[in-house]
């Protein structure tokens, strides 16, 4: 099998130069954060660290560590290290306080970004001539439009279809003669049980690879995927506070982890803990900074996955370290059809409709291929009624308030009281029945 | 003369109304009238009892969520087109019916319909004037 690469030099680069890089790339980022983020500034003072302690790459434990709530603290601008003239583009993530967590990206962020995906969607084996079906969601989602640069600049077809509408999406994939997917693996799922009610062999068609992320899925969801569409699915990870997808990507030749693309984003494993880095090859929190963003650079950034760093060399003969499939998650945060979801935000929703009662039960399932989320809510004396209407219209105004907050649609399931368990110390809010 | 019911919420499971009507029974209160509206995740049941506030009060005590509304008792004759009347001029009153039920007293001549309507006041001086008979919650009590 040839691989193909999309920056050679550095993604086959010898440990030793990529360090010098990352170093001097990382020295850049702390000056520059340090002169002009004053929450980045007030951080480093407290932590009594200077940006010319930063001698090695060691020293990034020196560093505080940036969380989502410095996002929010900050919103929406507050973190930025240019002035907005220089922001081209903004996105948004959903937030429990209903506070979205906004990142920038300046011109040369956005090229940044496309080089980084270019090189992921070659790591999986796309090149020029590929029709590239990207079933990512566009909008304030890093994923679509993400994905999309990286295939433009990469030379390939973009076909933005974005998500929804499984029937138009098999027939341009028939019509169009796509070759490379981009999907959640669970829409991948969804397409093919479509295909199959289409009449339509996923043999008759192009599709050679799948880039699959933005959501948790497992080994056997892999086997599933390639027998059903008749492909070869491989694994991406990125974050919008990072960046966005791109961040690492799994090659044609390993099926255990991606590569980072480090010369951008070094990575750190850590005890969620006590948050001490933890030796290469442990499981642990990831960790990222990023060192050449401008926009919106970020330090020390607790992604609350759970994986682990593999340094042994790829058969690819790409020198970047691979992170392992990520395994879980350090906080209650919930993955459902591809948007994040925290137990906190369903209770945000909950406590702000009259009468009703913070006591509920987030039950997640997966029929078919499609995650479903019910949510189980009691009824109070200060909610009930004795006509079915004002009951039905409750539930539909919770479903309501759930999907515009989270942009997930719920089933409520309203219960009699005390029937959700109250517990002494940390109540269950969630039964995640999916096998991942 | 409006007419107290207790609605009592109820999940889609097994042997909640046994359980209500045992616990109704071992504190000697008297269910004259019920219907049980539901949906496919819950149900209503609604009930005209003897002691309304013990009733509200030992169910509360066993954990169900309850409610009390009033409600309309309408005695007609229970022959052919006794309830169509009685529907007829709620209509040309131009008043919206949320729910009823009906049951038919011991003797059997007469039938009892049990009517929330969207405007209750409206809807009751209507049937007065109508000569409508319009039950107490002790003329049901004592049928």
């Amino acid at each position: 099998m040839s691989v193909h690469y999309w920056d050679e030099e550095m993604e086959t680069l010898p440990r030793v130069g990529l360090e010098s890089i990352q170093l001097r790339r990382l020295q850049h980022l702390v000056a520059r954060v340090y002169r002009t983020v004053k929450p980045y500034r007030r951080k480093m003072e407290e932590a009594g660290v200077k940006p010319e302690d930063i001698k090695s790459l060691a020293d990034l434990a020196k560093l505080p560590f940036t969380i989502k709530d410095d996002l929010r603290d900050n919103y929406p601008f507050g973190l930025f290290t240019v002035p907005l003239e220089e922001v081209v583009r903004v996105h948004a993530s959903s937030g429990t306080t209903g506070k979205p967590t906004v990142v920038g990206y300046t011109a040369k962020d956005i090229d940044t970004w496309a080089n980084v995906m270019a090189r992921a969607l070659c790591c999986a084996g796309a090149t020029k001539g590929d029709m590239i079906h990207n079933a990512y969601g566009y909008g304030l989602f890093t994923g679509g439009l993400g994905a999309h640069y990286g295939i433009e600049k990469l030379g390939a077809t973009a076909i933005p279809v974005s998500g929804g509408n499984s029937k138009r999406q098999i027939n341009i994939m028939r019509d169009f003669g796509s070759t490379v997917l981009l999907s959640t693996p669970s829409y991948a799922l969804n397409l093919a049980d479509a295909m199959d009610a289409m009449k339509i062999d996923p043999k008759s068609l192009s599709l050679r690879v799948g880039i699959f992320g933005a959501e948790p899925w497992s080994e056997s969801m892999r086997e599933e995927v390639e027998r059903k569409l008749n492909l070869k699915a491989t694994d991406i990870y990125g974050l919008s506070e990072v960046m966005g997808p791109g961040v690492a990507q799994e090659c044609l030749v390993t099926d255990r982890g991606m590569h980072i693309c480090e010369d951008h984003f070094l990575p750190e494993i850590i005890d969620p803990k006590t948050g001490a880095v933890l030796p290469p090859g442990e499981k642990g929190e990831l960790v990222f900074t990023t060192l050449t963003k401008e926009a919106f650079p970020i330090i020390r950034y607790r992604t609350k996955d759970i994986s682990r760093l593999i340094y042994e060399p790829c058969g690819c003969g790409r020198t970047l370290v691979r992170m392992e499939k990520v395994t879980g998650r350090t906080d209650d945060m919930l993955i459902i059809r591809g948007v994040n979801v925290f137990p906190s935000q369903v209770e945000h929703v909950l406590v702000g409709i009259e009468g009703v009662e913070p006591h509920y039960l987030i039950v997640v399932e997966r029929e078919g291929n499609l995650d479903t989320m019910q949510v189980q809510v009691e009824v109070s004396e200060g909610i009930f009624s004795d006509e079915i209407r004002v009951l039905e219209n409750l539930s539909k105004h919770i479903q309501k308030e759930i999907k515009d907050l989270l942009g997930v649609t719920c089933k409520v399931k309203l219960v009699e009281p005390k029937t959700i368990e109250r517990s002494e110390g940390k109540a269950q809010r969630v039964i995640d029945k999916r096998k991942i | 003369m409006l007419v107290e019911q207790i609605a009592v919420f109820l999940e889609n499971k097994s042997g909640r109304l046994a359980e209500i009507t045992a616990i109704l029974a071992e504190n000697a209160i008297n269910i004259r009238a019920l219907s049980v509206a539901d949906t496919a995740d819950f149900g209503i049941l609604r009930l005209i009892v003897d002691k309304v506030e013990e009733a509200k009060a030992v169910l509360r005590k066993n954990g169900f969520t309850v409610g009390k509304t009033e409600v309309l008792a309408v005695e007609v004759e229970d022959k052919t087109g006794g309830l169509a009347k009685v529907l007829k001029c709620i209509k040309d009153a131009g008043i919206n019916v949320e729910y009823m039920y009906a049951f038919v007293n011991k003797t059997g001549e007469n039938a009892v319909l049990i009517f929330r309507f969207e405007k209750m006041e409206e809807a009751l001086a209507t049937l007065q004037k109508e000569g409508f008979t319009i039950l107490s919650r002790e003329q049901i009590c004592s049928l």
